[in-house]
This record gives structure tokens, C-alpha cells and sequence, in this order.
């Protein structure tokens, strides 16, 4: 009875977890569940929290798309959070600290994605593979290894995008570990190998080939142009600057790569319930013909994959309680009365919104102020509704928590085949190598559709006979909206800061927390690496203005 | 010896107690001389080699008074003295003292110890054993958690000494250090424990008294010994009844329906307007009762011939004065104490059994009740409230609930029942044998377990506002499991007269294991299943303990004294490698009263002065396996769709995520130095001690910041260190004492700070941790821990005042002068544990009866209002919702506010100075003396607890562990009678 070696029931030590294909696969439903989940979901009221990932955060806040989307969405003219929550409203005053709960919240999701994809793939090894599996399974463990290899190479873009520089810690560091510092150069440079080395690994899954909500090389050809498209941004010799290595032509001929590589547009309506365009925001958005546009689907469902995050944020968050009708249209019996936008967003749309025309201008505005005073007033600015809980036939999804809790099923597009087009577009228009008239038909394939037109068949009332860079970024608002590119979008179009001052579109209500919007310092351009991490790893440089 | 071929002869004689029971163990010594002996197992001694001539025979005991009889002796034969008894005596610093394995005489302690024993304990309607020393015992704190009965109460010995991990003392029950965690179903373990059946609390503070528990020991221990039947001793039953009447003496002062319907006539929006109703309803009226309580207990008590034996059974049964709130306790408890083999083997055996039955509240509703709109009636026979059992509840127009808005209080603690049953029992045998050969020697083994059941459920019906139409049902089960052994070798010889000494060896193995299952959630129907299944299917904690310890006493003169230990500890918790800790400590005494100087002095009754150092460990943190790699299995509610079947339909793995761990977890250690005075003055009339501390913890463990990368970014980690400084005044007079009239005044005052000095590698900027959730939003913490500072210190904005004296909405100072208002401009201020505390008790007997009263003061202590803080503004009025209204507290028309929440609710205007007094406790008794016959007596109390409260914090009561005051359980006031006969 000298023993002091007990051992845990209900936990396993890592020798019980890879015996076989399947357990591999469990982790790996961690590795790609890191971007829907916060936690263990052991909170028995809700299964959606408990045992959280990420701590000194509040869990649901703490998902990856919530973060992720909040500080792209809630910095712009896109969205306002009605909530006091601490640090939230810091996102439209942006006058957040290094200290800020939610880029410190932010930062360390990405961070700790980074840490789940590295332990896989150090158990994943060739060794390691070969001693424990066999025959076919090595191969299948094999892909399930580069797609972690993806997986992190995207949390790296994301701290490429949002704090530049940061700690670098990869799988063959050991795991308790101080990491070194790397810069944006440095980091961006590492994210562009791993996504070159798997657009052409053989162990990469060809493009549509892979299981749903799995990835494939169009994914990594998709991140790639995404990545070019922002060089110059990303290797500025000072953040906020654009004046880096600009990789227009790279942007294009990997944009091009994914849009030859068969995925469509949807060009089908969901009868009444929807158009062609909001289809792919509905709750069966994992079946054809949505996903045949969808390239890397997170996924979610209000029985198995619940999170406060995710697309149930997105739907309960910008729903008023108060109001049956907006309930019943978004298929959400709930609502957290948070999230709604400017009127900038509205104005983007011009008189189409209120024609009904431009099938993506879908707002609520019933018993809701086009203008924002107070954003804390949940009557104040429209409401959003891109992202619904119905099914294509109409149907709310079943709530197996109702009537204490409401969770979505609604599958977030992380990469859609519009938004490379549309990067393939402005890549050739920023004077990539490409086919302009290919460029401008890709906006046009996009607009139609937005306007129940057939996409192939031109049309004046609606089609762009030419571009302009102007052009582009609202075309991007209009099709990308509340999809978590706003932010990078006014930089990378240098409408963000104090620099550029004169285009109408570098100000919104409440830039900056002020009601008509005011300049911002260059230097919000990127968030502070967060003071708790600095704290216990001296390597890690501040941000300049922090 | 020095002694010559001169005359001489041997004494010899008996000693008694007071009942004529022979006392062995007695010290007799000839005064003067270095000659003496100790009395066997019938009291008898025999000291040889006495010089001739006139003598005195010095009889010294723990517990007992110290007789001097003088004999003469003469050459060459044996003189018997006449029987001696010995009285016990009560006197502070000659009693018998419980230490760590052991018993000490009060005068040879080195270390810091207070004992209460039970004619001291706080009268009146006390539930669970610590109340009964509440304000008794100088640094020790104990903040009950509210007035439910059986709460969870925060006992706090000399502050705090660990951030993150167990800041509890160690508990130790005739000899068995008991579970310190609580178990499911009863909010305080300790409430398993009659504190009827309670014979005396000793507190162990410093470490040269603590390190003999070593592993467990930096938040102190607290010993308790229950009664026990004596030798040969008469039997006699106990009966004691109380009966009491417990309501609430103040209520939150919020709006009246009427002053609410002119306030939103005044100022509100349409849609409030639209709200009003035309009902009067005092919702905390409507929660709140009056509510009795009846504690009876009986024990027998006695010898049968040489078996003492105590057995009792306790029943109480406590109502709580929020509606439905009920707490049911049956005690049973055997002791039997037989001395065999001639008086060489001592046995203890205890069985203790316990089974209570709680019905809890959700204390919500208590803040619910605040905060409900009083212009709606409690009950409504609309059909549309039919559903929801006829009570009135904020509706949609589908019938539904609205959206956001809260329950009807009432509704809601009658709509759940929530249940528990937890069964309790400690057990120990204790052998103590006392070598045949070698009477010196004493092997001690001690076999204890401490077994927990604990089960319950919530019933919820399907009239619920929540749940309405399903209901629900959850269920939990925990069942804990400890198994002790103790063993050791003791030996004491006394060397000459002048010098005793006793060391002590021991192995000690104790093993915890913690367990249950995980339960599906029904419907009320206990069949429909809500959400998934449990997942995993149960929980497994595990722990073991093993230890090696030593201790060796050395007492010169009775007036050099030592005391040094060592304790070696070995936690399953940590890795091969960490799991070891050495525990040393040191004492010093000198009792100056035994000097030359001071022996025939006779105002100065007792002096002596202690030093102490040593090292005591911690190792309660985090899980049991928080150092080793694993795997958790999430829920099925987060898996992760990897594909689709052949239908298109999803498929879902669940997932196994990698833990976040540190292999270097290893001891926490808290270093002491203590040093103090015990003196006594005119046949300790007056008396008393000072004490005065340091404690450094190091190695802290903390849960920080690990570098981002890792699999978790915070992690318990040994870094840092906190520092506690004190010092402890008791203080006892008897102004009056004479035949029919006594007087007498106990006062304990203790100042402590705690200042953390360390929290690993710190960055210029980096604030620290934040702490204390208080709603208003998701994370939203009030407090920090920073370098610097005391541990749990506010962390507010500092509020901006207007001309008018009121606070300026919105407005705080910018107190980095960098023109932006921002989180950089929060400060740290003022603190929620109290800087001093004070406690004081009196006794008056005049004959036949007694008065007594016990008051209590925190000094220093903040709290943050929460109440105010969320609800005492306009728009609490309407939460952020055009569907319902709800009340605000008066306040809000101190401040009007009227605007966002997010700065406000950490503004300073809410923190709130929360020292107070509190007239704890005042008990007038009146002895009967006998009744019908000899030996039969009956006593006769009246208590009230609670009988004032003077503060000038603005809620209902500042006395709250967590430092925010938030839907909290109101003390009551108590009016409690008893009787206590024996016979």
C-alpha cells in the first residue's frame, strides 16, 4: 500500500489514446473542434460549456470563430455589441489595452489551436505511426496529420493578421516551453512554406475528395491567395504602412487554382424560405448545393457540437428577444439582443436594400433605428440576418435544450468559392498577372447571383462594366459581410486608420467609441501581444503604441 | 544525585482525583531535591532514598492543581502521606492541552495554541461545531456563508496563506485527521458533526505546534475531542431540548409598488409604463418566515464497571426562514474508553454516525425577490397563468415565457425541490500501549475511516417558468471514502527531578478516494431524458498521503522547554521525484514564573514566553493528476462532424483532448515564526497571551499564466509567495469573584496582513490576476491579485463626484493621465479580508444564574454591493428588455443613473466599508439544582443570537467571505430556549 502511482478512471494517459485509427481520429476532432468548441462541454445545463479550453476568459466568449469574427467585425462599420461585457465595447472604442480580457482571449484560442495541432502531429510521427498503426491506417493517419499541419498554419496567419509578430512553437519543440519570438516577416514567411509544402504534399487530400468539414489542397490554395492578397500588408516594414512585398500575381494563380477546381456557386434558392445567397447560411448548409461552395466548413449543431460561440452567437446574438417575428425568420427562439450594424452597412446596398433587391442586404429592421446614439441600446441600428437556423425547407432545428437553451446547426464558412473568386478579382485589378475580363466576370457571377439572375448570363441592370478598387471593397462588403473579413479588408484597402482620411468609407458610427466616428492610430493596426504573456516569456516584444 | 550516606528514608502514599478515582501518570517530586517518581495505575508512589527530616512532597498533573503536603521523613523506614487528591483545575495555564498526537501540559507548550472547551462555547442554536468558537479564540475568523441552515462557513486562521489552493484548516476529530473537502448534499461537511457531543476545541497556529500534521497543517489545525465516559464513574443521562424561533431582522430597502409606479411614471419609457401593474407585493415579505428550529439530544454517559462508555443521539430539525428551506439531523455517536492490562493498554474506540436531510434554496431568489416587480401580484387566476400553477409570470403572447425575464421567486423555490441525504460516519480505534518491561515506552496505533454518502436531487415541476410543460430532474451521488493508520513509538523518562524529556516516532498512511456517477437529466417524469447522456459516466479522485514523523520534548527545571519536530510527507498528487516534503520545526519556552526572581512573586501567577519556527506544507490543489499528461473525453453535446453517412447526415466523434499539466508540481510550504507571552497575574485574575507571527509562503501554488503555446495557457504552478504578519491579543479578567457574584471578561483581538510578494516572472504593465465574478455580463471579475498588494484586493475605478456630493455618471478619474479612460485606469483598493478582528465575551453569575454575551467586530474588511451596483439605477429597472420590469433598490435615487452598465458596475461608489459589531450571541441561564433528588440538576437558558449589528455598510449585512454582496442568505435573528437535565 506504499503506492503513490494512482492512476485516473475516467482520464487516459496517452498510451490508452493512440492504440488505434480511431483513436487518432478522436484527437482529431479536437484538432479541427478547437475552431467550434470551448471546452468539454461537461456543464451538465448546457453540454455547450465546462471544462473550458482557455481560461480568464468567460468560456462561450472564448470560441474561435466568436473571437475571430468580433475582432474583424465589431472594429468596423459592420457590427455593434449592444453588451457590457468586459473588454467587448473596447472593440469599437479601440482604445483596448494589452490587458484587454478579449485580445488576451483571442490570442490565446490561436495559440492554443496551435498547441492541439502541434501535440498531433508530435504523436503522429512516421515512427510513431508505423509502431502503432498499420496497412492503410498510416496513410489515413498520414492525412490527418497535414491537415493539423493546415489547421495550424491558419491560427499562424490569424496571429500573422491580428498581433503580427508572436511566440513560435511547432511540434518538434517539446511541450512545457518557453517559445522564442518571430516576427510578421518571419511568421508570415513560415505560414507561406507550410501551406506551399501541403498545396503539393501527396499526403494532402486532393481538392474535394476529403470527408465534409475536413480540408483539402483547395483549402490551402484558398489560404495561400488569401495570404499573398495581404503581403504587402503583412511584410510592411511598419505595421500599417501596405508598403511590404506585394503578391498580386501568387494571389491570383492560387485563387485560380481553387476556382477550376470544381466547386459552384449556388445558384439554387430554397424556395421561399431563402435565396440562392442566404441558402448558404442556413442550418442544412452542409448538404448540396450549399456546400458545393463551401471549401472549409466549421461545423455546428445544436445537439452535438454546441458551443456559445460559433454560429449560435452569430444567430442568438443578433436576434432580438423581443420580437416573435425576427425569432421565427432567423429560426431562433432565443435572442441575446447584442449584435447589430451601422448604417454603414446598409448604405452599401443603397436602394437595393429596400427593394428587396440585392438578395445579401437581409436586415430587421422592425422596431429597430437605422441610427445608433447609444450602442447600447439594442433598439439602436438594424439587425443582421445572414445566418439563420432554418433548413432549406423551412424548418427551425430541433432544440434538444429548448426552452432553457437554443443552439445552431448552421455550418460557418470559413473558406467559400466567392471569396477567392473575389480575391482572384482584386488580385488581377491590384495588377496581378491574370485575365481581367475573367476578374470582372467573377464579380459579375457574384452579382447576379446576389440578384437571382442567372450568374452565366449577362445583365446590365446589375453587372460591373468595369472596377475600381472602391468597387471591389464594397462588392466585398456586400458578399462578405459578418464572415470575418471586414477588418483586413479596410486595411489591406487602407481605410482603416488615421492615414487615409478622405474616403467616406475610413469612417463609421462609433469608430473609436465616438458617435460619429473619429481617427484612429495607425498602430491599433495591429493588437498588443497580451501583457500576461509577456509577463512569463520575456522574449516577446511589445506592439509599437502598447 | 548528590546525595550522602546521610539519613534516610522513603515515602510513599496515594493520589486521587476528586471523585477518590486513583490517578496515575502523577509527577511527585521531593521539593528541593531531584528525587521523585510517578504514581501507577492505582495512584500510588513510593520515592526512596528521601533525606530525613521535614520534607515536602510536590504532586504535579496535567489538568490538575498542583498540592504540596509536607512529611517527615525518617531514617530508614517508610512514611506513608495521607491520600492526596488532587482538584482539577480550570485555570488556563495548567490544563491539559491537546496537541498534535498527543497531550501537553498547558505550561510546557512552546507553540500557539487556544483551547475552547465546552463551558465556554457559544450558547444558543448552533448547527456546526466551529460556530461554537466564533469569536473565541484570537486569529481565528470563521465567516459563516449566511443564515441557511447547515451553510458552508470560511474558517480562516491567521489569514490565508495559499492563493489558489486549499486555505481550510485541518480538521482532526479524536485523533482522525478527517476529509477537509466537502461531499455533494451538505453545504458544510462539518455540519455532520453534533456539536453537542464536543468536549473541546484546541487551535493549533504556529508552526512548532502545527508541523507534527505537517502535510495538510499551513492553514492550522483544529482539534476536537468529544465527550467521553470516565473510570468507574456513575452513570448519568443528559437530556438537553432547545427550541427556537428564527426570523429575519432587516430586509433590502428597495422601491415600494407605489413609490415604483411614480418613479416610471416620473421617468420611464412608454414601454415601462406599460408594464406597471396595480398589485402591492413585497416579495422579500412573501420568501422570508419565520421559522423554527428543535435541537434535542440525549447521551448516557457512565461506567460499566471498567468500561467507560458515552453513547447520545442528536436530533435537530431546522427550518431556514426563506420559504421550503428545511435542514433534518440525526447523531448517533459511541465511545467507549476501557483501560486494560493493568493499566498498560488504553483503548479509545469512536464511532460517530450522522444522517442529514437538507431541502436547499436556489439563493437567486433571494436577489430575485429584490429585484421582482412588487406592482404584480404573486398569484393570478388568468388561464393563461394555469400552466404555470396560477402563479403570475411575465408571459409572451404565445404563452410563453418572455424572453430574458426572470421567474416569479416565489413560484420558483416552490416549483423545485431540492434534496439531499448525507450519511457520515467516523470511526477510530485507538490502542495505547504502555511497554510491560519498559513503562517508558508507549506504542500508539491508531485505525480511523471516514466515510461519506451524499445523494440528492432537483425536482422541478412542470409549472416551472423555466422548464414549463417538461420539468426537470438532476440527481448527483458522491461517495467519499478515507482510511487512516497511525502508528508510534513514544518514550518519556524524567531524569532526576529536573529533567523530562519524550520523543516520539510515527508512520502515518492516509488514503482518500473520492467517486460517483454522473446522471442523465430528465424531465420532471424522471423518464424523458433532457440533453445527453453523462459524459464521462463519473468522476475518480484519488489521494493518498504517506508520512514519517518525530517529535522530541525537552522540559528543564519546568521552566526550559523544546519542543522540535520533523515530518517527512509523500503526496500520490505529484511526480516521481516532487512528491516528497521535509517539515521541521522548533520550539522554545522559558517560564520565567519558574525563575528565582519570580517564584515567590506572588502577583505574578504565570510568565513564560515561546519562539517557534517551522516549515508546513501544502499540496491541496487542482486535481489529482494535475501533473501527469492525459487524455479527457469531451461531452457528446462538442463533438466534431467529420463526414457525412450515406443518408448526407453528419457524423459526429466525440473528441479526446490533451490536458494542460506540470510535471514539476511539488510542495507548497508556508514557513512560521511565532513568538509569544503567556502571563498570568494575581492568581490569574488577569492573564492572558500575545502572540505575534510572520508566515512566508513559498513555492505558492498558483494558478497563472504558463507562456502561450502550451496546452493550457494558465496552469497551478509552485511560484511566488505571500506573506502574512500578525499579531494576537487574549486577554481574560475576572474584575468580580466572590461566592454568589463572578465577573469575568475574555478579549481577543487579531490584526493580520497578507501581502503577496511574489507571483513568478512579473512584466512593468502586467496587472495580475482578476478574480470574483459578479455577473453584469460575462466575466466580469471585482478583484485582483497583484504583487504588492493583499490577496483578493478590489480592482475598481475610482468614481468622480459632482458638486452635489453625488457621483457623476459615467465619469471616473483617469488615473494614468493619458486622456482615454480605459481598463489601464482601474486601481487596486482596499482589501475583503478583514485587517483585525475582535471578539469578546463576558460572563456574569450571580448564584444561580448566568448572563453571558458574545460580541464580535471585523475591522477593515470591504464590501462590494453588488445589489446596488446592478439594480439601483433606472435602466434596472428595465433589464434591458421592454417585456417586463423589475425593482430597484432606494439607492437609485441617490445616484439616478441611468446608462450603461459597463464602467458603472466597477466604480468604487460600490465598494463599501464593511466592519462592523455584532452582538453575537446573549444568554441568560438559571441553574435548578437538583430536581427530586441528589445528583440530578437542571438548567434552564434563554439566547438570542443576532441581537444587533452595527456597520455602516448599506446592504443587509457586511459580514461576507467573498467580499460581494450578492443574493445573499440573510442571518437571522434568533431567539432560542432550552433546557439541559441531567440525572
Amino acid at each position: 500500500c506504499n503506492d503513490l502511482d494512482l492512476k485516473p478512471k475516467y482520464e487516459n494517459t496517452p498510451d490508452k489514446v493512440y492504440v488505434d485509427l480511431n483513436g487518432y481520429r478522436s484527437v482529431l476532432a479536437k484538432v479541427y473542434g478547437g475552431f467550434a468548441v470551448t471546452g468539454l462541454g461537461n456543464d451538465n445545463a448546457n453540454g455547450a460549456a465546462g471544462g473550458g479550453d482557455i481560461a480568464d476568459i468567460d468560456e462561450g466568449t472564448s470560441d474561435y470563430i466568436r473571437q475571430l469574427w468580433s475582432a474583424q467585425e465589431l472594429t468596423t462599420d459592420e457590427a455593434v455589441w449592444t453588451w457590457p461585457d468586459p473588454g467587448v465595447q473596447d472593440w469599437h472604442n479601440m482604445n483596448w489595452t494589452a490587458s484587454n480580457v478579449v485580445v488576451r482571449g483571442l490570442y490565446y484560442r490561436l495559440y492554443y489551436e496551435i498547441a492541439l495541432c502541434n501535440e498531433f502531429i508530435r504523436e503522429s510521427s512516421d515512427d510513431k505511426l508505423n509502431s502503432r498503426l498499420s496497412g492503410a491506417d498510416v496513410a489515413t493517419a498520414k492525412r490527418y496529420r497535414a491537415e493539423a499541419r493546415f489547421l495550424r498554419a491558419v491560427a499562424y496567419s490569424h496571429v500573422v493578421d491580428l498581433y503580427g509578430g508572436g511566440p513560435f512553437v511547432i511540434d518538434t519543440d517539446p511541450t512545457a516551453y518557453t517559445p522564442p519570438y518571430r516576427t510578421r516577416q518571419q511568421l508570415f514567411e513560415y505560414v507561406e512554406q507550410e501551406l506551399l509544402a501541403l498545396a503539393s504534399s501527396p499526403e494532402f487530400a486532393e481538392p474535394r475528395t476529403n470527408e465534409y468539414g475536413r480540408v483539402d489542397k483547395a483549402a490551402a490554395w484558398a489560404m495561400l491567395s488569401r495570404l499573398y492578397l495581404n503581403a504587402n500588408v503583412y511584410t510592411a516594414s511598419v505595421p500599417g504602412q501596405n508598403n511590404g512585398t506585394a503578391r498580386y500575381t501568387d494571389a491570383a494563380r492560387y485563387a485560380k487554382q481553387v476556382i477550376d477546381a470544381g466547386y459552384t456557386l449556388n445558384t439554387t434558392a430554397a424556395g421561399t424560405v431563402s435565396s440562392a445567397y442566404g441558402r448558404l447560411f442556413l442550418a442544412d448548409n452542409h448538404t448540396a448545393p450549399a456546400r458545393n461552395e463551401v471549401i472549409w466548413p466549421v461545423t455546428f449543431d445544436a445537439a452535438n457540437t454546441r458551443s456559445f460561440g460559433g454560429t449560435s452567437f452569430l444567430i442568438n446574438g443578433s436576434t432580438g428577444s423581443g420580437s416573435t417575428g425576427w425569432k421565427n425568420y432567423v429560426g431562433m427562439p432565443s435572442g441575446w439582443d447584442g449584435l447589430r450594424t451601422t448604417r454603414n452597412l446598409v448604405d452599401v446596398f443603397g436602394a437595393d436594400t429596400a427593394r428587396g433587391r440585392d438578395s445579401r442586404g437581409r436586415f430587421w429592421a422592425q422596431g429597430q433605428t437605422l441610427d445608433i446614439d447609444d450602442v447600447t441600446k439594442k433598439e439602436q441600428g438594424y439587425g443582421v440576418v445572414k445566418y439563420r437556423n432554418v433548413t432549406s425547407s423551412g424548418t427551425a432545428i430541433a432544440q434538444p435544450l429548448a426552452p432553457a437553451f437554443y443552439f445552431a446547426s448552421t455550418d460557418f464558412p470559413m473558406i467559400r468559392l466567392a471569396e477567392v473568386m473575389l480575391n482572384y478579382t482584386e488580385a488581377v485589378q491590384r495588377g496581378g498577372t491574370g485575365d481581367a475580363g475573367l476578374a470582372l466576370g467573377y464579380v459579375n457571377q457574384i452579382r447576379r447571383r446576389a440578384y437571382n439572375k442567372p450568374i452565366n448570363t449577362p445583365d446590365a441592370s446589375v453587372d460591373f462594366t468595369s472596377l475600381t478598387l472602391d468597387r471591389l471593397l464594397d462588392e466585398r462588403q456586400r458578399e462578405l459581410h459578418w464572415e470575418g473579413f471586414r477588418r483586413s479588408d479596410l486595411i489591406r484597402f487602407d481605410n482603416m486608420f488615421t492615414r487615409v482620411t478622405t474616403n467616406p468609407r475610413s469612417n463609421w458610427p462609433f469608430k473609436g467609441g465616438s458617435r460619429t466616428g473619429r481617427a484612429v492610430a495607425d498602430t491599433r493596426v495591429l493588437f498588443p501581444i497580451p501583457a500576461s504573456d509577456r509577463a512569463v516569456n520575456p522574449a516577446l516584444p511589445q506592439n509599437d503604441g502598447y | 544525585c548528590t546525595l550522602s550516606a546521610a539519613a534516610q528514608g522513603t515515602v510513599g502514599g496515594r493520589v486521587l482525583d476528586e471523585k477518590a478515582q486513583p490517578l496515575p501518570g502523577v509527577t511527585v517530586i521531593i521539593e528541593g531535591t531531584q528525587l521523585g517518581s510517578s504514581t501507577n495505575a492505582e495512584g500510588q508512589f513510593l520515592i526512596q532514598n528521601v533525606p530525613a527530616g521535614q520534607q515536602t512532597v510536590l504532586t504535579s498533573f496535567v489538568g490538575y492543581s498542583t498540592q504540596r503536603l509536607p512529611v517527615n521523613v525518617a531514617n530508614g523506614q517508610t512514611t506513608n502521606v495521607k491520600d492526596i487528591t488532587l482538584g482539577e483545575n480550570t485555570t488556563l495555564l495548567n490544563e491539559a492541552v491537546v496537541v498534535g498526537y498527543g497531550v501537553q501540559r498547558r505550561q510546557d507548550v512552546t507553540g500557539s495554541i487556544a483551547t475552547v472547551t465546552s463551558k465556554d462555547f457559544v450558547p444558543g442554536q448552533v448547527t456546526n461545531p466551529e460556530q461554537l468558537v466564533q469569536g473565541k479564540i484570537a486569529g481565528v475568523s470563521i465567516t459563516t456563508g449566511g443564515g441557511a441552515p447547515g451553510s458552508a462557513n470560511a474558517i480562516r486562521i491567521r489569514g490565508n496563506s495559499s492563493l489558489n489552493a486549499s486555505n481550510d484548516p485541518l480538521f482532526v476529530i479524536d485523533g482522525v485527521p478527517v476529509d477537509k473537502g466537502g461531499i455533494s448534499g451538505a453545504s458544510n461537511p462539518l455540519s455532520l458533526i453534533n456539536p453537542n457531543d464536543i468536549e473541546s476545541v484546541t487551535v493549533l497556529k504556529d508552526a512548532s505546534a502545527l508541523a507534527i500534521y505537517g502535510n495538510r497543517a499551513s492553514n492550522g489545525v483544529v482539534l476536537i475531542t468529544t465527550k467521553r465516559g470516565l473510570q468507574g464513574e456513575k452513570l448519568t443521562v443528559n437530556f438537553s431540548s432547545q427550541t427556537s424561533v428564527s426570523r429575519r431582522f432587516n430586509k433590502y430597502d428597495v422601491l415600494s409598488a407605489d413609490e415604483l409606479r411614480t418613479l416610471v411614471q416620473e421617468r420611464g419609457s412608454a414601454a415601462q409604463k406599460a408594464n406597471l401593474g396595480t398589485a402591492n407585493t413585497d416579495w422579500q415579505d412573501e420568501i422570508f418566515r419565520t421559522a423554527a428550529t428543535f435541537d434535542n439530544n440525549i447521551s448516557l454517559t457512565g461506567s460499566i464497571k471498567k468500561l467507560p462508555f458515552r453513547v447520545s443521539y442528536g436530533n435537530l430539525n431546522q427550518d431556514g426562514i426563506v420559504i421550503t428551506n428545511s435542514l433534518k439531523r440525526n447523531t448517533g455517536s459511541l465511545s467507549l474508553t476501557p483501560v486494560l492490562l493493568d493499566g498498560h493498554l488504553r483503548v479509545d474506540i469512536n464511532a460517530k454516525g450522522t444522517q442529514i436531510k437538507n431541502r436547499f434554496i436556489d439563493d437567486g431568489q433571494i436577489g430575485g425577490a429584490i429585484s421582482y416587480n412588487p406592482t404584480v401580484p404573486v398569484r393570478s387566476s388568468e388561464a393563461q397563468y394555469v400552466p404555470y400553477g396560477g402563479y403570475f409570470q411575465y408571459l409572451g403572447t404565445n404563452g410563453l415565457p418572455a424572453s430574458q425575464a426572470p421567474g416569479n421567486p416565489v413560484a420558483a423555490l416552490n416549483n423545485s425541490n431540492n434534496i439531499s441525504t448525507v450519511k457520515r460516519f467516523i470511526g477510530n480505534v485507538q490502542l495505547d500501549y504502555k511497554f510491560h518491561f519498559l513503562p517508558e515506552l508507549r506504542a500508539n496505533l491508531n485505525l480511523a475511516t471516514d466515510v461519506s454518502r451524499g445523494e440528492g436531487s432537483t425536482a422541478t415541476s412542470v409549472t416551472d417558468f423555466g422548464n414549463v410543460g417538461q420539468g426537470r430532474f438532476t440527481r448527483f451521488k458522491q461517495d467519499k471514502d478515507m482510511r487512516l493508520l497511525e502508528f508510534y513509538l513514544a518514550y518519556n523518562k524524567q531524569l532526576g527531578a529536573d529533567t523530562k524529556f519524550d520523543v516520539q516516532a510515527g508512520y502515518s498512511y492516509q488514503d482518500f478516494e473520492n467517486q460517483g456517477p454522473n446522471y442523465q437529466i430528465f424531465r420532471f417524469d424522471r423518464t424523458t431524458p433532457l440533453g445527453d447522456p453523462p459524459s464521462p459516466s463519473g468522476y475518480y479522485d484519488p489521494y493518498r498521503l504517506i508520512s514519517y514523523f518525530g517529535r522530541a520534548n525537552l522540559s528543564v527545571k519546568d521552566r526550559y522547554l523544546l519542543t522540535a519536530t520533523l515530518r517527512n510527507d509523500n503526496t500520490s498528487r505529484f511526480g516521481e521525484g516532487n512528491r516528497s516534503g521535509y517539515f521541521p520545526a522548533l520550539g522554545l519556552g522559558w517560564r520565567l514564573k519558574g525563575e528565582n526572581f519570580l517564584t515567590n512573586n506572588q502577583s505574578v501567577t504565570e510568565l513564560k514566553l515561546r519562539a517557534g519556527y517551522g516549515i508546513t506544507g501544502q499540496q491541496e490543489i487542482g486535481g489529482p493528476f494535475d501533473y501527469l499528461p492525459r487524455y479527457v473525453r469531451g461531452n457528446n453535446s462538442v463533438q466534431y462532424q467529420l463526414g457525412l453517412d450515406a443518408a448526407g447526415n453528419p457524423i459526429f466523434i466525440p473528441f479526446q483532448r490533451p490536458a494542460g499539466y506540470n510535471a514539476d508540481l511539488t510542495w507548497e510550504t508556508t514557513a512560521t515564526y511565532n513568538a509569544g507571552l503567556d502571563w498570568g497575574l494575581f492568581d490569574n485574575r488577569v492573564s492572558g497571551s500575545i502572540d505575534v507571527y510572520q508566515r512566508n509562503t513559498d513555492n505558492l501554488l498558483a494558478n497563472v499564466f504558463v507562456p502561450a503555446g502550451g496546452l493550457a495557457n494558465k496552469l497551478n504552478r509552485n511560484v511566488g509567495s505571500l506573506r502574512n504578519r500578525g499579531v494576537e491579543v487574549a486577554l481574560n479578567v475576572v474584575p468580580v469573584r466572590t461566592e454568589d457574584f463572578t465577573w469575568d471578561v475574555n478579549l481577543n483581538a487579531a490584526y493580520n496582513k497578507t501581502e503577496i510578494t511574489d507571483l513568478g516572472p512579473q512584466l512593468e504593465g502586467f496587472i495580475g490576476y482578476q478574480v470574483e465574478g459578479i455577473g453584469g455580463g460575462t466575466g466580469n471579475n471585482i478583484q485582483i491579485q497583484t504583487v504588492g498588494y493583499p490577496n483578493n484586493a478590489f480592482y475598481v475605478y475610482q468614481q468622480v463626484y459632482g458638486a452635489d456630493g453625488r457621483p457623476v455618471e459615467e465619469l471616473y478619474v483617469d488615473r494614468n493621465g493619458d486622456g482615454v479612460l480605459n481598463e489601464a485606469d482601474l486601481y487596486r483598493y482596499k482589501q475583503r479580508a478583514p485587517l483585525a478582528t475582535f471578539g469578546f465575551t463576558t460572563n456574569f453569575t450571580y448564584k444561580r444564574l448566568t448572563l453571558n454575551a458574545v460580541l464580535r467586530a471585523n475591522v477593515g474588511n470591504y464590501v462590494y454591493n453588488r445589489i446596488a451596483a446592478d439594480q439601483a439605477n433606472l435602466i434596472g429597472i428595465q433589464q434591458g428588455s421592454a417585456l417586463f420590469l423589475s425593482n430597484v433598490p432606494t439607492s437609485v435615487r441617490d445616484t439616478y443613473f441611468n446608462a450603461s452598465r459597463q464602467r458603472q458596475i466597477y466604480s468604487d461608489y460600490y465598494l463599501e466599508n464593511g466592519s462592523f459589531l455584532r452582538g453575537e450571541n446573549i444568554t441568560l441561564g438559571y441553574n435548578v439544582g437538583k430536581i427530586f433528588r441528589e445528583g440530578t440538576n437542571l438548567r434552564l437558558t434563554a439566547a438570542v443570537q443576532n441581537v444587533f449589528l452595527i456597520t455602516k455598510y448599506s446592504g443587509l449585512d457586511p459580514e461576507i467571505f467573498s467580499g460581494v454582496d450578492n443574493n445573499f442568505y440573510p442571518r437571522a435573528r434568533t431567539f432560542t430556549f432550552g433546557l439541559n437535565a441531567s440525572f
